[in-house]
């Protein structure tokens, strides 16, 4: 673990009962680093980003955000969360909420900024995706794609230290893809810490610092993308690339 | 697939696709000209059908007579005679009132409910024992155990109140368990993703409920609370049986003196004038509710 950390599982252990679903995973995530995480489905991927963010609590190792145990039990999880942005597969938009106020209603209510500093910043926000014109709209007027969009802007509304992205496009429909994958380069390209969960394999390559793959639990491999893609050392590694190819 | 086309470029002539005449006369404008028909033909044939029972002319007597439907609704005080109409007033004022209550204190119930703190643990059980009871037990009866067993058990102010005031905390007793039942299944009903993402975004549990939980579930939950008011407005009725003037009440007191039950069918038009409109409106609301979920779904 160096300074530069934000984000660190270290051994991290995990199970539902019988079924050990994280064994002993380690793994940084530094500042301005995107970090892919891939693995076949089951592999613990979405509870490893869980595990983060405390919505499960974890049974071995631990995981610290800026250098401070999550496992203390004095760390409040509300104050956590709020230093990390998620982003679900299902995007969870609040249905009764305006776009705009579903980017402001964790900025005001959670963070508890003045409303007006938080409504002027979200619609930057919208502007930067390129939905300010829907500001007034309701979720359910939105593509899936824009909806994914506005999860993500969402999550940045409350300026959190890293972004945790769980499949953000596995329930999107082919053509809405491309809108949401652009916007994660976008936030890449201008230094957004992130922690992406991901099938697209080809947007893992353009887009991670490093790509980490789980196999049943296990962190057996990481590195570059090239490291991974072009040259994986692994046999579980080698076998996954083919299948998904 | 490619059978289809043939058959079609080969000449045949294409399906039919408009209804035979008579059908679409039923529509549009021939609509209008129908339903009315069939409604007036349906009103004639039951005004007809009570007429030729036997007995229509002393029913016609003893429930429709004009001139006791006037009387009653207006009462007599040298007889002795309440009104029926101003009787009513307390059947209305008992019903907002213990509407208000309910509202508030159903709300309450749900909320601790669900909720999953710790310390609330004991309140919980006693609520849900509760509810329990108070869902189980016939309201009559619930009516009948507070409005003697309160005065009986002689705890000062507690036992020395009007009918009326015993006739509403039965009320409110059970409709609370009613309505925080109705709250409860709203409440349980917003789904998991939106509490995930609420949680994530740092949003306290309270935060959690006050605004992401409870307005989706305020919506879910309105029509079935309108539909426990009307029962509620209903149920006041039954506070007669305590005693208190109210409508059915006066009808009562109408029957026994003149031996005409005029003042039972004024009482009736009266709960239909506050019920009716009301449960049109539940009616709207439930049709656009579907409507709306039906073109979410799609
Ligand atoms: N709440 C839970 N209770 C019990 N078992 C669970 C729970 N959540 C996940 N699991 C199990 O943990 C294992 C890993 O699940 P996880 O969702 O982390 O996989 P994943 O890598 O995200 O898969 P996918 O690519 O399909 O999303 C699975 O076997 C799953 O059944
Ligand atoms: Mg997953």
């Amino acid at each position: 673990m160096t300074s530069s950390d934000i984000l660190s599982f270290i051994n991290v252990r995990k199970s539902f009962g019988a079924n050990e679903v994280l064994r002993g995973v380690s793994l940084e995530l530094q500042r301005h680093n995107v970090v892919c995480l891939i693995g076949s489905s089951g592999s613990g991927k979405s509870t490893l980003l869980r595990c983060a963010n405390m919505l499960e609590t974890i049974d071995g190792g631990d995981i610290t955000l800026f250098g401070q145990s999550l496992t203390d039990p004095r760390v409040d999880p509300d104050l956590v969360r709020r230093q990390i942005g998620t982003v679900f597969q299902s995007f969870n938009l609040f249905p009764h909420l305006t776009v705009l106020d579903n980017l402001t209603v964790g900025p005001h209510y959670a963070q508890r900024r003045p409303l007006e500093v938080v409504r002027s910043e979200a619609i930057e926000l919208l502007v930067r995706i390129g939905l300010e014109s829907r500001a007034h709209d309701f979720p359910d007027r939105l593509s899936g794609g824009q909806q994914q969009r506005v999860a993500i802007a969402r999550a940045l509304a409350m300026q959190p230290a890293l972004l945790l992205l769980d499949e953000v496009t596995s329930a999107l429909d082919p053509s809405l893809v491309g809108e949401v994958l652009d916007l994660l380069s976008e936030l890449a390209d201008a230094g957004t810490t992130m922690l992406i969960a991901t099938h697209e394999m080809g947007f893992a390559r353009d887009v991670a610092d490093r790509v980490a793959f789980l196999d049943q639990g296990v962190l057996v491999e990481s590195g570059t993308p090239s490291e991974i893609f072009d040259n994986p050392q692994h046999p579980a590694t080698q076998l996954f690339l083919q299948r998904v190819r | 697939m490619t059978t289809t086309h043939d058959e079609h470029s080969s000449g045949v002539a294409p399906p039919n696709l408009l209804a035979p005449g008579y059908r679409r006369f039923f529509t549009g404008r021939g609509a209008v000209i129908a339903s009315s028909l069939s409604s007036v033909a349906v009103v004639v044939a039951l005004v007809s059908l009570f007429y030729i029972t036997p007995g229509s002319s002393e029913v016609r007597f003893f429930f429709f007579h004009l001139a006791d439907m006037g009387r009653a609704f207006l009462g007599d005080p040298a007889k002795g005679l309440s009104s029926v109409g101003l009787a009513f007033l307390t059947n209305i004022w008992m019903c907002l009132l213990c509407e208000i209550i309910v509202l508030v204190l159903g709300l309450t119930f749900a909320w601790v409910r669900v909720s999953r703190s710790a310390v609330l643990l004991p309140v919980r059980v006693l609520v849900t024992v509760y509810t329990d009871l108070f869902r189980g037990i016939p309201i009559i009866l619930v009516i009948y155990i507070v409005g003697f067993g309160l005065p009986a058990l002689n705890i000062g102010f507690l036992s020395h109140q009007s009918p009326a005031v015993y006739g509403c905390i039965s009320l409110i007793v059970t409709y609370t368990a009613y309505v925080a039942e109705v709250y409860r299944a709203g409440l349980t009903s917003v789904p998991n993703g939106q509490i995930l993402a609420a949680r994530s975004l740092g949003l306290t549990q309270q935060a959690t409920m006050q605004r992401i939980i409870l307005p989706q579930a305020v919506r879910t939950v309105v029509p079935p609370l309108l539909n426990d008011f009307i029962s509620l407005q209903k149920d006041t009725a039954l506070v007669s049986t305590l005693g208190a003037i109210e409508a059915t009440h006066a009808a009562q007191i109408y029957a026994s003196t003149e031996f005409n039950f005029s003042g039972y069918t004024i009482a009736a038009l009266l709960f239909l004038i506050l019920t009716v409109p009301l449960t049109r409106f539940t009616d709207q609301l439930m049709s656009r509710d579907r409507n709306k979920r039906l073109a979410q779904q799609s």
